[in-house]
């Protein structure tokens, strides 16, 4: 663990709001300690990324933050909400300003690209007119340069495709902020380099900050203005990556070599 | 020892089970109603089976009067074999065999939905974009059940008693309106009543299984196989079990 003094304060965009607050974090599956007083924070506009080994416990994190699992201790303040005391129908308004991306995408493999993208739509906005729906679908799929694949079924889509669609589906609420979880993983390097760059470009465009789970260095280095190294269940360092990437530790160092 | 823990791993899944009915029943009738994807519903998992349950209801209509016969004629009783078929038909046969049927083709369709849509965490994403699955997912497929097979007996009934007059006819002469009469002078209130209240309970428990097995499932794509199986397994012994008991207790309500 380094000295609470060595470990280096993000300084990219953190001037802003603070939009996400962990404090103090405690998760244990039976005698697994996977998140061990775990402490963070997300300003409006940064793209943090956390870097962690497999089984680290980076899913874990996010599935807390959107009240998927529920923390054994701790505040999770997503926009001034206290997550785990949220009712659901409390959280469901959260969780509308909250994106998520799926490693595995979870498309519904029983509607087609278009239903995907309705579907969150249409629950949240159900006065909207057909016209605005369908607009609305039609440009967030040109955002992610997909917009030919609208009537196509999620299984008639590549990899790389699956993952764009499902950022468009994420992105259809216009959501505040989004959570990545390891976004380029089963990817080709190429196509992962693709989904990094377009998730720089709608970050930009939608105005969102991100949380980025990885364990890929392209993504970390091209995506992030801070990246956290969670190690061990706790946050093990903090900062930007080019400063991460200099330094001598070598819990940290083995994460660049 | 061994008894012992399976006995108790099944106790702890009726425990889990009945669990599970509970949620359903305080989520059923509280608002946001998702009513188009229940009417979808009623129509994949009530349209959808109606040519099998047709199909295997004229066989098994035909092939139990053909079997009947003998008997009845042995005794001479031949001319009652329309009221026979009937009564078997309609209080007990119809009911428990589309039930059976239903369980196969629709529990076993729902365990691999769900199961699969929770191991590639399309459930989790419904939550996550603030639908709740279990309304959206198991109340409409739970309610669409219930619904359906009691449609599905009704018609599986009148399918097999119109199998039953071609085997009627097959050795013999009987007019289209003599079978018809003498199938309904002896069918009573008495024979519909428990064969529709079971068949509701039916229904709701084939759909409660298979949505309970999809939904809990986990272990990958061999998860997904092992909820579609035990979804039918488990359903088809709720059948009879519950078989017995509606019996029991229409026994004793007078109408058997």
């Amino acid at each position: 663990m380094l000295a609470q003094e060595e470990i280096i304060k993000g300084v990219a965009k953190r001037n802003g709001k603070t939009l996400l607050e962990i404090k103090h974090l405690y998760k244990s599956f039976e005698n697994n300690h996977v998140l061990i007083d775990f402490n963070m924070d997300l300003q409006d506009g940064e793209n943090l990324v956390i870097l962690g080994k497999s089984g680290s416990g980076k899913s874990v994190l996010i599935k807390c933050i959107i009240g998927l699992l529920k923390p054994d201790q701790g505040t999770i303040r997503v926009f001034g909400e206290d997550i785990p005391g949220l009712n659901q129908e409390e959280l469901d308004r959260v969780r509308v300003k909250v994106g998520f991306l799926f490693q595995s995408n979870a498309l519904y493999d029983s509607m087609t690209v278009r239903q995907n993208l309705e579907f969150p739509l249409r629950r949240h906005w159900i006065r909207r007119s057909h016209e605005n729906v369908d607009d609305l679908v039609k440009n967030t799929l040109e955002d992610v340069g997909l917009a030919h694949t609208i009537n196509m079924m999620p299984a008639e889509l590549s990899g790389g495709m699956r993952k764009r669609i499902a950022l468009a589906r994420t992105l259809i609420l216009k959501p505040k902020i989004i959570l990545y979880d390891e976004p380029t993983t089963g990817l080709d390097p190429i196509t992962g380099k693709e989904i990094i760059e377009l998730m720089v470009r709608v970050q930009q465009k939608y105005e969102t900050a991100s949380i980025i789970i990885s364990h890929d260095m392209n993504c970390v280095k091209m995506a992030s203005d801070r990246v956290i190294i969670l190690l061990d269940g706790k946050c093990y360092a903090d900062g930007r990556f080019e400063r991460l990437k200099e330094m001598t530790d070598p819990k940290v160092r083995q994460f660049f070599e | 020892m061994e008894v012992t823990s399976s006995w108790r791993s099944i106790f702890n899944e009726a425990g889990d089970i009945a669990r599970f009915a509970g949620r359903f029943f305080s989520k059923w009738f509280k608002p946001r109603y998702e009513t188009p994807e229940f009417i979808r519903q009623c129509f994949t998992i009530g349209y959808g089976s109606l040519s099998l349950v047709g199909l295997t209801g004229f066989i098994m209509g035909l092939v139990l009067t053909m079997q009947l016969r003998p008997s009845m004629v042995d005794y001479g009783v031949e001319s009652q074999l329309p009221a026979i078929v009937g009564i078997a038909i309609v209080r007990e046969i119809g009911p428990v065999i589309t039930a059976l049927i239903f369980a196969g083709k629709i529990g076993s369709s729902i365990g691999a939905e769900l199961g699969s849509m929770r191991v590639t965490e399309q459930i989790d994403a419904m939550e996550v974009s603030g639908t709740n699955p279990f309304k959206y997912l198991v109340v409409t497929r739970v309610l669409a059940c219930t619904l359906m097979l009691p449609v599905l007996v009704i018609l599986n009934d009148a399918i097999s008693l119109y199998g039953s007059y071609l085997g009627v006819n097959i050795r013999g002469t009987t007019s289209f309106h003599l079978f018809w009469s003498q199938v309904f002078a002896n069918l009573s209130f008495g024979d519909v009543i428990p064969a529709l209240l079971k068949s509701y309970l039916f229904g709701l428990a084939v759909g409660i299984i298979g949505c309970y097995k999809g939904y809990n499932s986990n272990k990958g794509t061999e998860g997904v196989g092992r909820s579609a199986n035990s979804a039918v397994v488990v359903s088809s012994v709720m059948i009879f079990v519950i078989d017995l008991l509606v019996v029991q207790f229409t026994d004793l309500l007078g109408l058997n």
